[in-house]
This record gives structure tokens, sequence and C-alpha cells, in this order.
């Protein structure tokens, strides 16, 4: 069962990798090789401050709504695989492989504004093909709009960048006057021009961005892409917006129904704006009846008015679903925040340096193992094995999950990820060090080792998972509570535990049990780690339970060790002090003295316990001869 | 023969050695408060040198260059703004990262750019330039600060409730405070910079000196659990017992800690250069050595300390010592009296050993 968990991950890999592989084209695909994130594999990480010119304060609401204008802008701008996510209550952090030039950084960070303006015309996305600047032909015959065909002829405009036709629009509305916002006069041919060029349909030209005047009329697009406009001038500003609501409509009679709608409420100086402009837009006739809410230069909506609103307080209703309608109203909010953003920190890592931290890091973690697996190896012997093993199982399932996370959830391993990985190797062969030394523990209380890993896998346990939650704990708070980098090294910190974990109880104490069924273990190889003159008391007397009393000979143990004791002698504890002390004279078959080395009387206990040891000596040496 | 490092494990688990850790407990807390107050002065009188992510300023990574030479990144630099401090430092093999304070103007950056270009002799696209605002790297510090004080209050909660004693929280969160402390000293003495992956390194300071601490104090907790029904020895030198016993899981956990930090700190430190591996590490390499250290002679005696104002435990040690006093008077053996102060869990078996001291039943 437990194999099987551990496995599960590799197949699905396997499979992922297969069925759903990561190339150019399916950046989100799986591969073997986790994905990687900005500062190995290289590239550009923005940092922006949003700020709200009147303190006002921005609600999480709102940092999704920015996010989802600036992820609009950099799609739109042809920048594939851009990371953004809002990092702490006001940053929003926009990670771009590979360079970025100044101009999209100067878009990406640009102010979002929402404007009213009055429609002037809708018309279809696409482009009018014969007017289209790329074709050179602006001069042609235009069927599809009488105002347009004069507006070509009688300007001689061909060709025209985008550019140029702004300028040419600003002089142009100098020209005329226009009696009011919804004034037609205000579509000379260089407006109608430019909107015949635009094409809603290219993602391009859904990058938004604002920039526009508010004195000028504006040729823009819906923000899907499905329509295309031509605004008047900006008549009430988005700032003047107080607060917009999603919620179900209520009807004449007082009844709510259950048509979704968004209410929006505007301050006295919106309010009164907003009531003459209702009062004139009502009575013209389609399209010219709307106004459109352009949000970050893009029409978010763009309801007709049926009545005018005299006090600032409108309703629009249509098609809603509680979604959409809850998304325009997040929208609008957005929109009503005088909200910048600053560049924070704009950092560059190149994809050789990148390259090279991965090499080094990695290179790094493998001198740690190595020093890890000599080091457990001199202190365990061959039980260092043990940890060699479980180490790499927790390796190879930590690379897996991370495998798996990189498909999964996007996740990207980071340099200070890296850095945590590295460090779990320190953590994670503490858990087995804990175990093995209950073990010891226990064969040093005397039992089998059968038992001794039985019990000490009981007590081990109880500390390794009080420790671990330690860890999971700060790993947790670390992630949820911080911002970039710490983020990247408190996940692998904490995947590293758990897995750390699931090692120990599926891999580690499983093999332990096996392992105390190998007689190589069981009877204590001097090279096995559990040897009983490393793990017995080498010396004195023992209570082994049931009345019996175990005396260990501690041959080999003591007889190398005899001169090192003595020096030692001294520095132990006197507990067996007088005992061990007195091995050495009373094989020459003096009778044990009353007083120990240190001057010391001994207890009656000691004393015989000094003279048994004495006489089996002697009866050994006489043995031997 | 060498030093035998099981044996030396076998001694201090039955207690045969014992090293006076908690009745020294006075002489640790004067060295701890010693570095602490150092540590203290240190940083308020010198400061730590805090990085460009602090300070906010803007930054060039020069990649593939011919020569790593400094001076050449000073000259370019200076050529431009002659009156600027310039940070170089190596990155990797023939990269050089090159900090100034912020420049705002965008042609005095571009122009940077290009003169840094040029004195390592590589195309212009090959520099990297990047800014960082002065609030940044604050941000990040302020948001690691409140997870920080979130993490303690939570760990204090959680050992409260897993040892069932608030005093043992106490005495860990006091330590692990403490080896910030110290570590933080360390840093302000040597004048390493201080960047967010330093601070990184501090965060899982905490989280690993913690756990090591858990690991002891659940030792001394499970030494403990039943010190007040036993009249033998005192919670004093039960609490020794379990931290001598744990003696040497401690040494090799840190030395296994240690040696994987030590390789990132090798690599980080010779062959990258500056970067987030070094500066990780480093602070990890010193947070990880104060707090294995603090887990043995700071925490523990921390929490025998904070024992004593327990009035059970008082009452007990009193007791504890009183019998023993007693017993000392009748003569009791001397051996069995060292045993219990230096809280063996082995009891020395005396004269009548084995089950043919048991009385005999009659009529056999």
């Amino acid at each position: 069962m437990a194999i099987f968990t551990m496995l599960l991950p590799f197949a699905a890999l396997v499979a992922g990798s297969q069925l759903d592989a990561r190339s150019d084209e399916n950046p989100d695909g799986a591969s073997l090789a986790p994905g990687l994130a900005l500062d190995l594999q290289g590239g550009t990480q923005i940092v922006l401050q949003a700020v709200t010119s009147d303190g006002s304060d921005i609600t999480p609401d709102a940092m999704e709504e920015a996010v989802g204008v600036i992820r609009q802008r950099v799609d739109a701008n042809g920048v594939t695989e851009a990371d953004i996510a809002v990092q702490g209550d006001r940053q929003i952090i926009v990670e771009i492989p590979g360079e970025v030039d100044d101009a999209t950084i100067a878009l990406i960070s640009k102010a979002a504004q929402m404007k009213f303006r009055p429609v002037l015309s809708v018309m279809a996305p696409t482009a009018t093909p014969s007017s289209d600047a790329q074709d050179g032909s602006g001069d042609g015959a235009d069927s599809g709009n009488a105002d347009s065909g004069n507006a070509d002829s009688g300007d001689g405009a061909s060709a025209t960048s985008d550019e140029d036709l702004l300028k040419q629009i600003a002089k142009e509305q100098e020209g005329i006057d226009p009696t009011d916002p919804s004034d037609l006069a205000q579509i000379t041919p260089a407006v109608q021009q430019l909107a015949d060029q635009l094409d809603c349909t290219d993602p391009a030209n859904l990058e938004g961005g604002g920039g526009d005047d508010a004195n000028l009329p504006l040729v823009t697009c819906d923000q899907t892409g499905t329509a295309k406009y031509i605004l008047g001038p900006v008549e009430v500003d988005g700032t003047d917006l107080k607060n917009a609501s999603s919620g179900l409509i209520t009807g004449q009679n007082g009844v709510v129904t259950n048509e979704w709608g968004v209410n929006l409420e505007l301050n006295g100086d919106g309010a009164q704006k907003f009531r003459e402009v209702t009062q004139r837009l009502y009575t013209l006739e389609a399209p010219r009846d709307q106004f459109a809410i352009a949000l970050d230069g893009l029409v978010v909506s763009a309801p007709s008015i049926n009545e005018p609103i005299p006090n600032g307080r409108a309703q629009i209703s249509g098609t809603f679903t509680r979604d959409s309608a809850a998304t325009l109203a997040n929208q609008l909010s957005f929109g009503s925040l005088p909200l910048t953003f600053d560049v924070q920190s704009q950092n560059q890592v190149s994809a050789t340096l990148g390259t090279e931290q991965l090499q080094r890091g990695l290179f790094a973690g493998l001198i740690g193992l190595v020093l890890v697996v000599v080091y457990s190896l001199f202190q365990y012997r061959t039980l260092g094995g043990l940890t060699v093993a479980s180490l790499v199982v927790a390796g190879a399932m930590t690379y897996v999950v991370i495998a798996l996370l990189s498909w999964g959830m996007g996740y990207r391993l980071s340099l200070p990820g890296v850095a945590g990985l590295i460090v779990a190797i320190g953590f994670t062969a503490d858990s087995f060090i804990v175990y093995f030394e209950r073990i010891r523990d226990e064969l040093r209380d005397g039992r089998s080792l059968r038992l001794a890993v039985q019990r000490g896998w009981v007590r081990a346990r109880r500390t390794i998972y009080a420790a671990k939650s330690v860890n999971l704990l700060s790993a947790v708070i670390l992630y949820f509570m911080t911002v970039g980098g710490v983020r990247g090294f408190a996940f692998t910190l904490g995947l590293t535990t758990v897995i750390d974990i699931l090692v120990v109880i599926w891999f580690t104490h499983p093999m332990m049990e096996l392992l105390a069924k190998v007689p190589f273990f069981r009877d204590g190889h001097k090279a096995s780690g559990l040897s009983p003159d490393r793990m017995r008391v080498s010396s004195g007397p023992r209570y082994k339970g049931a009345g019996r009393v175990e005396w260990q000979p501690a041959a080999a143990g003591a007889s190398s060790g005899d001169a090192e004791e003595a020096d030692e002698g001294a520095e132990r504890a006197p507990a067996y002090a007088g005992a061990q002390a007195q091995s050495a004279p009373s094989t020459a078959g003096t009778p044990a003295p009353a007083r120990s080395a240190d001057g010391r009387r001994m207890t009656i206990a000691e004393r015989r316990a000094a003279e048994r040891k004495a006489a089996s000596e002697a009866a050994k040496n006489e043995e031997q001869l | 023969m060498a030093f035998n490092f099981a044996r030396w494990g076998n001694d201090l688990y039955t207690g045969q050695r014992s090293y006076p850790i908690m009745q020294k407990r006075r002489i640790w807390f004067s060295i701890v408060a010693l570095f602490s107050v150092a540590s203290i002065a240190v940083i308020a009188l010198q400061g730590l040198n805090l990085g460009i992510d602090f300070r906010g300023g803007s930054e060039f990574t020069v990649s593939g260059a011919a020569t790593t030479d400094e001076n050449a990144a000073i000259d370019a630099v200076h050529s431009v703004a002659p009156s600027q401090e310039v940070l170089v430092s190596q990155v990797g093999d023939g990269a050089v990262r090159v900090q100034t304070a912020e420049l705002t103007d965008e042609s005095e950056l571009n122009d940077v750019r290009d003169a840094l270009a040029e004195a390592y002799d590589v195309p212009a696209t090959e520099v990297t330039t990047g800014f960082i605002g002065p609030t940044w790297g604050a941000s990040v510090s302020k948001k690691a600060l409140y997870g920080t004080l979130v993490f303690v209050g939570a760990v204090v909660i959680f050992m409260a409730l897993y040892f069932r004693a608030w005093r043992m929280a106490l005495a860990g969160v006091v330590a692990v405070l403490l080896d910030l402390v110290v570590s933080a000293g360390v840093y302000a003495a040597v004048g390493w910079e201080v960047t967010p992956s330093t601070i990184i390194g501090f965060l899982t300071i905490l989280g690993f000196s913690l756990y090591d601490k858990v690991v002891v104090f659940d030792k001394v907790r499970e030494n403990t659990a039943a010190v007040l029904e036993q009249s033998r020895s005192t919670y004093e030198e039960r609490a020794n017992l379990a931290v001598n016993q744990t003696f040497v899981r401690s040494i090799n956990t840190s030395v296994v800690a240690l040696l994987p930090v030590a390789g990132i700190l090798f690599v980080g430190a010779f062959l990258l250069g500056a970067g987030t591996l070094k500066d990780l590490s480093l602070s990890l390499f010193v947070g990880i050595a104060v707090g294995a250290v603090s887990s043995i002679f700071l925490a523990p005696p921390l929490d025998v300390a904070f024992r004593q104002s327990d009035v059970k435990i008082k009452e007990h040690t009193a007791k504890v010592l009183a019998a023993r006093e007693g017993l000392a008077q009748e003569g009791a053996s001397e051996a069995a009296l060292a045993a219990a102060a230096s809280g063996a869990s082995q009891l020395i078996p005396g004269s009548h050993q084995g089950n043919q001291s048991q009385p005999r039943r009659k009529g056999r």
C-alpha cells in the first residue's frame, strides 16, 4: 500500500510527460524537469506598488482587477507566459521571461483610469478592409459608410499611421465646434479613418493602457474585442464614482426581481454632470443614447439611457448573470480608485547567469549530500546506509512532487527554493538520527534489536511529529505571511517536511524492521552500527528484569579501553566508578579494598560486585593458562 | 584508542558520565547575557550593513565579461557619474554585479550601461539593469517581521499545548529569540551585507532552532513525566540527564544540518561570489551553529530556571533534597546517592541479586 502510494506520483508524472508534454506551444505541460522561476531561467521581474493619490483604501477585489488590467496589457503586448500576481495587499509582481524594453515597462505601469464617454458610433469589430493602413489604399471606395467615403477623399490621407492620425484628429478637432459631446460632427475624417483601420479582433489592439486625451473623441474596442466604438470626449471621471455594487434589481413596486444588475452611485459633482449627460442622451437615437464606461481605454460596458438620472444613482440592467454583474461592479469599483502604479523594483536576470546559478546550486547540494553521507556512515556504520537510502527516496519524491506541481499548479522553482531543498537535507536526515538514537537508547537498556526498534519507533515517532509540526508551522506561516523569495523558500521547506514524515513512516521504519531480522544487524556485527560494544554499557551489572542481573564482561571494549578508563575514572560520575577502577588491581588476586581509587568508601554492594568480577576474571585467566 | 563516540554516548545515556549543564546554568546565562548585550550594543553602535534592497539603488549585471576587474567598473561608472559610490562584486564565472545609488535619470542609466559594456568588452545587451526602490526591501522585511511574530505566537501556543507546560514554551521561545539577537550581532560585528536572502536565512534559523529545542525538550518531557511521583531525583537532575542523553543526537543533528549549508556556503562564496546562495547560507551557518549550542546550554537550563517558580516542582525539589540528606546521614550508599543525583535511569544492584535471594516458598 505504502509502496503503491509512493509510486503513484512517479507514474502520474511519467504519464503526464507522455500525454501532455511540455513544449514551446504548451508551456504548462508536464515535463520530467520541473519548471524554473525567473531567477534561474533568466527574465525580468517588475514589482509594482499600487498607490492611490487620495490615500483611499485598496480592497483585495480592486487589486485583482488591477492584475486583470495589467494582464490584459501584457498579453496584448505579445508577451507569453508572463506571471502576474498580487503580493501582499498592494504590490503586484510581474514576471516576464526574457528581456523587456522600457516601453513595455512604461505600458505596464501606466495608471488605469475609468472614464464615462458618450457613444457616437458602434461598429463591427473587424477593420474595414479597403481602408486598412497596410493596404496602402486608404482612398479606395468605401462601401460601408457614407461618412467615411467623404472623409477619405476629402482629406486625401492614405496609409497614415495611427500616431499621425491621432495628431490629425487633435488638429481637426480645433477646427470644429461641437454643440455637445454627442455631436456627430466630431467624427472627422481622421477619426473615421482611424476607426476603419482599427481591428478589434487583433489582440494587440486590446492592450488598453489609457493615455487617451479626455477632450478628444476616442476610437476604441470593447474589452472582449467584440465591438468597436467611436466615443465622444470624457464627460464624467471614474473617480466621481462613489461606489458600485451588484445585486438583484428591485422592481418599480419594490419587489425584488430575479434579474441581476449593477448599481452605481456617484458623488455630488459626478451626479450633477451625470444628470446633464443623461438628460441629453436619452432623447438621442441609438446608438448615441448610450454612454460608454471605458476602463483603461477599453469599453467595459455601454448601457443606453432609458431616463434622465437626477440623483447620481444609476442602475445598469441587462442580460447579466450573477457573476457578470459582480465582475462589472468590481471593474467599476476598481476604476473609481485614483490608482497609479509605482515601479518599485525592476530586476533583470540574464539567462546565462540563471543557468549558472542553478548548476552551482545543484553542485552545492551534491557536496552537502556527500558530506552528510560520509558523516552518517562514520557515525552509524552500515546503518548509515539506511539514512542514505532514505535521503535518496526523499529526494526522488521531492523531485517528482515539484515536477508535478510545476505541471499542475504552475509552480516554478526559484533559487531560494533550491536553497530550501538543500537545507532540507539536514532537516530530513535529522528525523533518521532521532530514530536511530532512540533505537540505540533502547539497546542500551538491554533490549533485543527487534524490541528496540519497536519501542524506539514509538518514542521517536512522537518526537519527530512534534518537531516536524513546528517546522511545518513555520513553513506555512512564512508562506502565507511573507512575499517573494521567502515564499519559494517556505514552500520547499514545508514540502520537504511533509515528504520527510512520509518517508520515515513508509520507508525508513519498515526497512528498519526488516533489517532487525537480518542476522548481520540482529546479532550486532561490529560494522552494523549496533554492535554490543558500542551500544551496551560495557561493564558493571545490569538489571535485566524478571529478577535476572546481567554481568556484561565487556571483554572487548574494556580491555582495549582500560587505560582510557583509568584516566577517565575521576571524570565519570561515581556511580560505578569504584567497581570499575577496582577491576584492574583485583586481577592480582588481592581482595577488593574498601576504598575506591578516589578515596571514597565503597558500599557493600560495590565491594561485592568488584570481588565477583575479580573472581570471574581470575577464573578466566586460569582457563586461558 | 581513539575517542569512542558511541561509548561516550552510552555513558551519557546511563548517567555514568554526566555534564552538570543545569547545575552550572548561571555560567551559561551570564555568557548568553554577555553575548546578547554585546550584540545589541554592536547593532546599535555599528548598525547592520544593509544591502541595496533596503537602501534602494540601481544595479547592473555584466555577463560574459572578459575580466572581472573591479576597477574597470568603478572607472566606468565614474566616467558618467563621478560622485557615485560604487559597489562591485563578482557573481559567478565572468559576471560582475555593479551597484550604485539610484540613477534616476534615464540617459544617465543608459550611459552607465554603455560605459560598463565598453569597460568589460561585451555587447550592451549583455548588461542588464535593474533598480530597487528603497521601500521594497523594507516592505519585504516588514512582512517577514509580522510573519515572525505570528509564528512565535503560534509556536508558543503549540509548545504549551504539546508539553502541557507554558514555562517550557517560554524557555524555548526566549532561547530562540536570543539566538536571533546573537546571530544578528555576529552579522553586525563582521559587517556582512544584509539582503532579503539574509532575512530568509534568519527566518529559517528560527524554525530550525525551535525544531532542535523541541527535540531536546521532548526528551526532558519524557524523563520528567513522572518526576513528582518519585523522590529519588529532582526535576533539575532529571532534565540534566535528558540533555546529556540527547547530547549525541544534538551533535549529530547539528553536524548533519551544517554540512549541506557549508556546502552551499562554499559554493556560494568561492564559486558564485555574491548572491542569494551565499547570503542565505552564511546566515544559516551562523544561526544553526548558535541555535545548536543554545539548544543544549540555554533552552533547558532556562526551562529549569523557570520551573523553580512552580510551587509543585519547588516543593518536590526540597523534599528530594531533604530525603537525600536524611539518607546520607543514615549512611546510605553514596553510589546510590550519586546515581540519583545524576538522574541515572539504572538502579544500583545490591548484594541481593537475582532470584536466588527471593524468599523461597515454604513446603517445596
